[in-house]
């Protein structure tokens, strides 16, 4: 009884997020009347929330070192971009690379755009918001200066390359094959190695991190640099599933991301959190816009509505973290 | 100099003295991070005459504000709240909602004033809802509850003009951007002014010092007795307030409202203020440097139209500096502890 009780606190945020999610679930699958729990669109809005869900647990890294990274959306274009700007040329002249390559590429200048964060905010000690507040606007001029002005359409990436978002291995969909497998590495990464352990303990204090002998600014580099790699890997799946690469692929794409994590109990100030809650935030958040439309929401109300969930989610998380740490007190005393 | 000044004072009983009046060193004059921004707005300014003819006369160099004054708007409040060690970035969002609000009020009534003080309520209560969530929530960070505020007020916005736009203001209304005192833009006028208030009130009163205490640090700030939640509360107002003001201005300057207005200010008008020399973690920096650095960075960016380069340039080069801006300090301070160390 008392372990289970145990357990049962120290999941109380995850618990509560499942009971959220089935309640909306079953309000909309009311109201919708039964459009909304069939196999086709509970299909559909898993491989919408897939590139959500992958891009978030990149952000709960840097979120848990305490910092934020608004360039996310501007890297994944930036990504995307380089990846199918190559396969464009390479389909143009008849021998298209190989998918790995272009995810590769991807991946690859996401990883060197999250470097520079990385050393801009551990080196350089600016604020993570500033720095990546202007390097957004510099991925993001860059992606626009690669693009030219044009898009890389559909046609172009040729169906090898699409095949890869549209594709099923072992009969599961390559996207959420991908998904998977990016959390259990990062499930058993940031639970049971060293290195995962200590981006928590830089987020907890960055203090006491480095006098317990953390090389911290190596930490707080690396968050960036995994959180830029995911970022290339996210935007090339997010060009695949839906296409098409432009300059304005992702615009705004960190506010969905920041938001998963925040629903996910990810705590804005470091330390706090876990990769299960970010996969059922970003699957709540998938799930609100995927069911929107399905109600009859106007897509004019969407935003609004979806601000209004992440600011009410941070008070009541605040909230219930008040709550938890009276009771600690409470405890202590008697 | 000035270190001979401090030893003498130190050795005359052997006990320490802090001196607040250091004497003037023509080192420390020369180093200040002013005179950087003054070198830029010259260099900038050469660029801008080199690259168009029209531009090297009062009137070119004046009618330039004009391109900038919105943002110009916002940026001394802004100071105010990056003095607190806090950011503000859904003051974009605030401009846009504030002028939608405004063109539908004028749209119902048809009366301009009262749309215009229709306008200024929205800002002050945006501004409101702001400062009293990070008031009374301290724990949150104020980047995430403005960042997801900014999605709400440009949301309501959306909801409430959807793809319209709304236009048809009288004209004394436009004259607002428009319009002259001799040579020099009704909006620059009330940008200088504003300049000097935000200047007595930071550095002459005793709100502005409270303001720089709690960028010091809040925890210390309440306990020598200042009221931290009321500061906060009313900095973050008068955010909305300016705010607003800018969303007329802008409304007046297009001629018309539509919920996608200023998009992306954000970035420029904390830009202006990191790069003014407004320490990004608070308590310190002044008005001075924040009114060059507007010069800078709106003069640059209208430059680069001058030349037509494309806005993704702009993007790019604005970037860069404001990440330069901030580094230098940094760098500095970090060179600064090696020097001490060894």
């Amino acid at each position: 009884m008392e372990k289970t009780k145990k357990l049962f606190s120290a999941n109380i945020r995850e618990i509560s997020l499942v009971i959220v999610i089935i309640l909306i679930s079953a309000f909309v699958q009311v109201r919708s009347g039964g459009g909304f729990l069939t196999g086709e669109n509970i299909t559909d809005m898993l491989l919408e929330t897939s590139v959500l869900a992958i891009t978030a647990v990149g952000m709960m890294m840097v979120i848990l070192t305490g910092g934020i990274d608004l360039s996310i959306g501007a890297v994944m274009a930036l990504g995307a971009m380089a990846g199918t700007t190559v396969l464009k040329n390479s389909v143009l002249s008849e021998n298209p690379v190989s998918n790995i390559w272009i995810v590769l590429i991807a991946v690859g200048v996401g990883l060197i755009c999250g470097l520079i964060n990385g050393l801009l905010i551990s080196k350089l000690k600016i604020l993570p918001i500033i720095a990546t507040l202007g390097m957004m606007n510099i991925y993001r001029g860059i992606t626009y200066l690669i693009a030219n002005g044009s898009w890389v359409k559909q046609a172009e990436m040729g169906p090898k390359f699409l095949s890869l978002a549209t594709g099923k291995t072992l009969g599961i969909y390559n996207l959420l094959l991908i998904a998977i497998i990016v959390y259990l590495v990062a499930f058993f990464f940031s639970e049971y190695t060293k290195t995962g352990r200590k981006i928590y303990a830089v987020g907890n204090s960055e203090e006491s991190a480095r006098v317990s002998g953390i090389k911290t600014d190596r930490i707080i580099t690396l968050a960036y640099v995994i959180l830029g790699g995911i970022a290339g890997l996210g935007g090339i799946l997010y060009v695949c599933k839906y296409g098409v690469a432009q300059g304005e692929t992702g615009t705004g794409y960190e506010m969905n991301v920041i938001a998963a994590c925040v629903l996910g109990g990810v705590s804005i100030s470091g330390g706090k959190g876990k990769v299960a809650g970010v996969l059922l935030g970003a699957i709540l958040l998938g799930m609100l816009n995927n069911a929107m439309p399905l109600i009859q929401v106007s897509s004019f109300w969407q935003e609004a509505i979806r601000g209004g969930i992440i600011l009410v989610s941070i008070v009541i998380n605040a909230l219930i973290a008040r709550n938890v740490e009276k009771k600690d007190l409470r405890r202590r005393s008697i | 100099m000035a270190k001979d000044f401090e030893r003498q004072a130190v050795s005359a009983d052997g006990t320490r003295t802090i001196i607040a009046n250091r004497g003037f060193s023509s080192k420390r004059f020369f180093l200040q991070w002013e005179w950087m921004l003054v070198l830029m707005l010259v260099a900038v300014n050469i660029f801008n005459i080199s690259s168009s003819s029209n531009y090297a006369n009062a009137r070119g160099i004046l009618n330039a504000t004009r391109d900038f004054i919105d943002k110009a708007i916002v940026v001394f409040p802004m100071a105010f709240v990056l003095m607190l060690g806090e950011i503000d970035i859904s003051v974009a969002s605030i401009m846009a909602l504030s002028a939608t609000i405004m063109g539908i009020v004028f749209e119902a009534t048809g009366n301009m004033f009262i749309a215009i003080i229709a306008a200024l309520l929205t800002g002050v209560i945006c501004g409101l809802i702001n400062g009293s969530i990070l008031a009374k929530f301290p724990e949150l960070s104020s980047m995430i509850v403005t960042l997801s505020t900014q999605i709400i007020f440009r949301g309501i916005a959306q909801i409430i003009l959807e793809t319209r736009s709304i236009g048809g203001f009288p004209s004394w209304f436009g004259n607002i951007a428009s319009g002259k005192v001799g040579l020099v833009p009704y909006g620059l006028i009330f940008v200088v002014a504003e300049a000097v208030f935000f200047a007595y009130l930071l550095h002459m009163t005793k709100f502005g010092r409270r303001t720089i205490a709690m960028g010091n640090s809040v925890t210390v700030a309440k306990y020598s007795g200042i009221k931290t939640n009321k500061i906060k509360v009313i900095i973050f107002t008068v955010v909305g307030l300016f705010s607003a003001i800018a969303g007329i201005y802008l409304s007046s300057k297009m001629s018309s409202v539509r919920s996608d207005v200023a998009r992306g200010y954000e970035l420029d008008i904390i830009a202006m203020v990191v790069l003014g020399g407004i320490s990004t973690s608070g308590g310190r920096g002044r008005i001075l440097g924040t009114s060059l650095a507007i010069l800078v960075i709106g003069y640059l960016r209208y430059g680069l139209g001058l030349i037509n380069a494309t806005s993704q340039i702009i993007m790019i080069v604005v970037g860069l500096l404001l990440i330069i801006a901030v580094a230098i300090p940094n760098l500095k301070n970090s060179l600064g502890q090696i020097k001490i160390l060894k």
